[in-house]
């Protein structure tokens, strides 16, 4: 490339620490903490595209910003949407937005779920809490590509029925027959019908071949630790099996270093980790 | 037609079990069912039997005042239900209620403990067994106390 030239790509490259403005569409409530913001940008567009497990930077102005995964539909690009729990200093005014209300956006980054690479196998997706919004985007994806994948196994845990995700699309996926949904809680009351326990005690019976499967598990660290253990005793392999890493991530592209894990950055080498990259890591308390 | 003892060798939590500790269960199995709703047992009463289920799903329960009963655990097709019987004092220590159409192969409990004092060799297999769920059960709950979803 010419000097001029790479002087020219220079000056359009978007730069990724400036937030592009984005105002609220909707905002839904998906249970007593969590919501769902779909975004649009000034002409109605929605954002750009996107692979599932990746993150966007949300800039509430004046309070902050937090790194937020993207819970949409990667093939529809009409809407930025992203499910958040209020429980910081940003999310909590983050979910009080209205229609119309702008906030910043940057993004979207990091690395993504393997759905490309998993095709021609089994894949069980095992998701904690909060952790079901990430692996959205990838459901998406291998639902749209069924006939390309095997088996697809959806495990979700969640504490009471009360804190499960996308109740609606969790009764859709459960009325097909291509994909097998199994939804556990900790606790419940006695009108409760599915099982009660952690997600864990899901896997030894999931129906799926280990030897041939891809496992994607989101969730917080402590769940993701106990359930890559259960995997790997059904006999899912370490570099079979993918996690997705949280961590305090601030400029989102790997120069601050907020959010370094051991050898990596979870902003720029993450959030999605092959798990045998990981795992010497996970159980470290220092890190 | 399918025999107790295949029906008994085919139970996930009876597999691989040496056939003369298969019959000494078969002396003491029966078929049972339980409705949708219906208790199976309840906590205080006394425990003298388990139960393998093979189809439907039991609801294990704790009744708190002021909340009702809270569901504490699920057994499902291919757990067993019930460890009393072979722990004194042989009381429930939670009520169970099928949540659906429940089918099980029910073990009477004093005639399992007399087969277990007479024959150790079985009453050895049957506790190893026993042991690994009572085991499962206790990781699970300490998982469940973990909290591990609050992240």
């Amino acid at each position: 490339m010419a000097k001029h030239e790479q002087k020219h790509a220079m000056k359009t490259l978007p730069d990724p620490m400036v937030p592009h403005p984005y105002s609220v569409r909707r905002v839904s409530r998906d249970t007593y903490d969590t919501f769902t913001l779909e975004l649009e940008q000034a002409n109605g567009a929605g954002g750009p595209p996107f692979a599932p497990g990746q993150f966007n930077m949300i800039y509430l102005f004046g309070v902050g910003e937090v790194p937020i995964s993207i819970s949409g539909n990667p093939a529809r690009s009409n809407a930025l949407v992203h499910t958040v729990r209020a429980v910081g200093t940003v999310t909590k005014p983050l979910v009080t937005l209205k229609r119309g209300d702008v906030l910043g956006v940057r993004g979207p980054f990091g690395s993504s779920w393997p759905v490309e690479e998993a095709k021609g196998s089994d894949v069980v997706i095992v998701a904690g809490g909060i952790g079901l919004a990430p692996l959205r985007p990838a459901l998406y994806y291998l639902l749209s590509h069924r006939d390309a994948y095997g088996r697809v196994v959806l495990l979700y845990g969640a504490r009471t029925p009360a804190d499960l995700l996308y109740t609606r699309e969790l009764e859709d996926w459960r009325g097909r027959f291509d994909i097998e949904v199994e939804v556990t809680v900790d606790a419940a009351s006695g009108d409760w019908r599915g099982n009660v326990g952690v997600v864990t005690t899901l896997i030894p019976w999931a129906r799926f071949e280990p030897s041939d499967t891809v496992a994607m598990v989101c969730g917080p660290e402590v769940m993701m630790r106990f359930t890559v253990q259960a995997l790997q005793e059904r006999g899912v392999a370490a570099e079979n099996t993918f996690i997705s890493m949280e961590r305090n991530m601030k400029c989102a592209v790997g120069f601050c270093g907020h959010c370094q894990f051991g050898p990596t950055f979870i902003c720029k080498d993450g959030p999605v980790f092959r798990c045998d990259r990981m795992e010497p890591f996970l159980w470290k308390r220092e890190i | 037609m399918q025999t107790l003892e295949s029906v008994l060798a085919e139970h996930r939590f009876l597999k691989g079990l040496a056939r003369p500790h298969l019959l000494e269960l078969v002396d003491c199995a029966s078929n049972v069912r339980f409705e949708a709703g219906q208790y199976i047992f309840h906590q205080g009463e006394e425990a003298n039997a388990f139960y393998a289920i093979r189809q439907g799903k039991v609801a294990l329960e704790v009744f708190v005042p002021e909340r009702g009963a809270v569901v504490i655990e699920m057994v499902t097709e291919g757990d067993v239900l019930g460890w009393s019987w072979l722990i004194p004092p042989h009381r429930w220590r939670f009520d169970a209620r099928a949540v659906e159409l429940t089918r099980a192969l029910a073990f009477d409990g004093t005639c399992l403990r007399t087969r277990c004092e007479e024959d150790p060799d079985f009453g050895y297999e049957l506790l190893k067994r026993f042991s690994r769920v009572i085991t499962e059960r206790l990781e699970a709950t300490r998982l469940q106390l973990l909290d591990v979803y609050h992240g």
